[in-house]
């Protein structure tokens, strides 16, 4: 068993960290497929909204529950898309006295934007539904793409951040019973309060203050839940892998995103390089001088000499690229996945991948 | 289309795509194109650790003040480039309101992030209300902005059309009510975006132009394809016909084949995608062949510019409008 490999047996939560465009839905698809071969329930959660994975894994579509993906492998493969309102929107629901609070809040104009406005939502909500299907004991391993987040702290900070909001003394303020009113919230929250009206429009401000009165009596939910969240992340079952390519604006990327999981204690237990160009034939001494060159690429093999040089050239300076990236990231294990003749977009793209990666 | 006439088309440019498609890189090339043409240019970075001071050869991060990455010279504009995040602008809103005294304490006690939070594109809206201030105090002949990558993009560009249907009156609407006029005046504003001639990119990019401009009415100038692939001539024959009667090592042979199987296969995905991205987005197209490099320092960004520049002379110039 290899070393990426104990990682799909014996962790029950992987996290795929990286910039977009890396390919983390497909490594993520990857390593689920890797557990159900080795006989294990798994599940991938993505937040890619291309029908992409879907496709690959032939499936029609991923709703925000598991879908089963038939293979002849022991265990069993599921996958989902999350869909970050609906998974709100079940929160709200969960933590609602009331059902008509919770349509209050849904009615509320500002709660249809509040998804994609407060900072992290989509990652907080990714978070959430792998907590929610860690818990349902469904899965032996939920392995989540992440959403290609524009701060590698996002993620991490997703729970800090919701709850954070939620004790804020403003928001504090404005949560008092709606019959109190206004009067009974401090005088300098009330001056606040003219000051924005001031400066963002009085309706907005309006609209803002019912809205949190909206969630009256459901912030201890969402902070329970929050803690739960991030006690989970920090789990030593929880594994961090931090995917890349070997261009250097995403090496330099997920050498900060490594750098900043680190600092958060939660060090990267792998690295995945993906679509790494790979080497042609034994690079002899007399073929990669210089000398030559002029010689060898005249003849009748020239433009094939010359195409081959070239590809044996990227592959080499890739090949420096994340060398600085996996001596930081020691002792995870540095996974490398080829650059494949054709793209990987269905399943048997993804047990070719695994076959290599898992070799 | 001449270089000069593709730089006067809109005051700003703003640059989005999906990560790792070399948004910021186009960036920089776009900035020096324009430079070389003798206009003036302002880069404006929204987001940290771009990358896009190495792309000129410096090495420390933008800050709010103003950086020079390229002094004017008989026949070139200067480049200059800057950061401007939410919070700057923010602070210099609230500055402008006449609200200079507690601008500081009300970022800082949090409250600020309670109400942006719950106002939504509340951060965007001051952003771009920035950009559009720059604009209109013409600042530089044009304004490159390295846009957050798309998925955020999308949000931050529809953003402001949202806080106008949200917002009943006061300051903020106004803001958002003139970026949304920016956005979608192409004389002022257009749109860039990038992408990678491979299946994934390609797809994504064809589904943010179209939400862009029914959601966000904001106006798209030509798609850049990067890291375009040009095959080499003389790959037609296998290695093995090639090479007949020589004496070659066989390995090597085999070698030479796979490596040209490879070039072949990999041009085929490129082209077809292009293809692709050509009859499902009616936008023209610049192609910009794929450098091989390590890393993008000033020689890359210059040798990016020209490619970007013959890219642009392909151009067709539109019709004018009826």
């Amino acid at each position: 068993m290899s070393a990426l490999g104990t990682l799909v047996t014996e962790r029950s939560v992987i996290v795929c960290c990286g910039s977009g465009g890396v390919g983390k839905t497909t490594v993520s698809a990857t390593f689920a497929l890797a557990a159900a071969r080795a006989g294990r329930r798994a599940c991938v959660v993505t937040v890619d909204p291309a029908r992409r994975l879907a496709d690959s894994l032939g499936v029609e579509s991923l709703p925000n529950t598991p879908t089963e993906v038939e293979g002849d492998w022991p265990g069993h493969l599921h996958a989902l898309m999350l869909d970050s309102k609906g998974t709100f929107d079940d929160l709200i629901h969960t933590y609602a006295r009331t059902p008509e609070q919770a349509e209050g809040i849904m009615a509320n104009r500002l709660y249809q934007n509040l998804v994609g406005a407060l900072s992290g939502t989509q990652e907080y909500m990714a978070m959430e539904k792998l907590h929610e299907l860690v818990e349902s004991g469904a899965f032996d391993l939920v392995v989540v793409d992440t959403p290609p987040t524009r701060n590698a702290l996002d993620l991490l900070d997703a729970p800090r951040r919701l709850t954070r909001f939620l004790e804020n003394r403003l928001f504090r303020a404005l949560l008092l019973p709606t019959r109190m009113s206004l009067r009974a919230v401090g005088l300098a929250t009330q001056a606040l309060l003219r000051t924005l009206s001031k400066v963002a429009g009085a309706e907005i401000v309006q609209d803002a203050v019912a809205f949190f009165q909206a969630f009256e009596g459901m912030e201890e939910g969402f902070r329970v839940r929050a803690g739960a969240v991030r006690r989970l992340l920090a789990d030593p079952l929880t594994a961090y892998v931090v995917v890349t390519t070997a261009r250097p604006d995403a090496v330099a990327e997920a050498s900060f995103f490594a750098e900043k999981l680190t600092e958060r204690h939660v060090a990267p237990a792998a690295l995945v390089v993906n679509r790494i160009h790979p080497h042609f034939g034994e690079p002899g001494p007399d073929r990669d001088g210089e000398g030559d060159r002029a010689d060898r690429f005249s003849g009748p093999l020239g433009a094939l000499e010359a195409n081959l040089a070239d590809l044996n050239e990227v592959a080499r300076s890739e090949d420096g690229s994340y060398a600085a990236l996996a001596a930081q990231v020691a002792p995870a294990v540095v996974g490398r996945i080829p650059l494949f003749g054709a793209d990987v977009h269905d399943l048997d793209g993804l047990k070719r991948t695994a076959d290599v990666l898992f070799a | 289309m001449d270089v000069g006439t593709f730089c006067a088309q809109s005051h700003v440019l703003i640059v989005a795509g999906k990560g790792g498609v070399g948004k910021t890189t186009m960036t920089a090339a776009l900035a020096r194109m324009a430079s070389r043409a003798g206009y003036s240019v302002l880069i404006v970075e929204l987001e940290g650790k771009s990358g896009l001071t190495g792309a000129f050869g410096l090495e420390h991060d933008l800050g709010y003040e103003e950086v020079e990455f390229h002094a004017s010279a008989p026949g070139q504009g200067c480049v200059r480039a800057r950061r401007i995040t939410p919070d700057d602008a923010l602070v210099e809103y609230l500055e402008d309101h006449g609200l200079r005294r507690i601008s500081k304490r009300l970022v800082n006690s949090g409250v600020v992030e309670v109400v942006s939070s719950a106002i939504p594109g509340i951060r965007d809206v001051l952003v771009l209300g920035k950009i559009k201030q720059l604009e209109r105090d013409g600042v530089a002949d044009l304004i490159v902005v390295d846009a957050p990558a798309t998925g955020h993009a999308i949000t931050f560009l529809t953003s402001a059309s949202g806080l106008v249907s949200a917002a009943r009156g006061g300051p903020l609407r106004t803001q958002a009510a003139d970026v949304v006029e920016l956005l979608g005046d192409p004389a002022r504003c257009r749109v860039i975006l990038v992408t990678l001639p491979e299946e994934m990119p390609v797809s994504e990019t064809i589904e943010s132009a179209f939400t862009l401009e029914d959601k966000g009415g904001v106006q798209l100038g030509p798609v850049i394809v990067n890291a375009t692939d040009s095959l080499p001539e003389g790959l037609e024959l296998s290695a093995e016909e090639a090479g007949a009667g020589l004496d070659v090592d066989p390995a090597h042979l085999r070698a030479l084949e796979e490596a040209r199987r490879f070039r072949l296969e990999r041009h085929s995905i490129s082209a077809a995608q292009i293809g692709r991205l050509a009859q499902d987005l009616p936008l023209p197209q610049l192609l910009v062949p794929k450098i091989d490099s390590a890393g993008i320092g000033p020689a890359e960004t210059d040798t990016l510019a020209s490619a970007l520049a013959v890219a642009v002379g392909a151009l067709v110039p539109e019709a004018p409008a009826p």
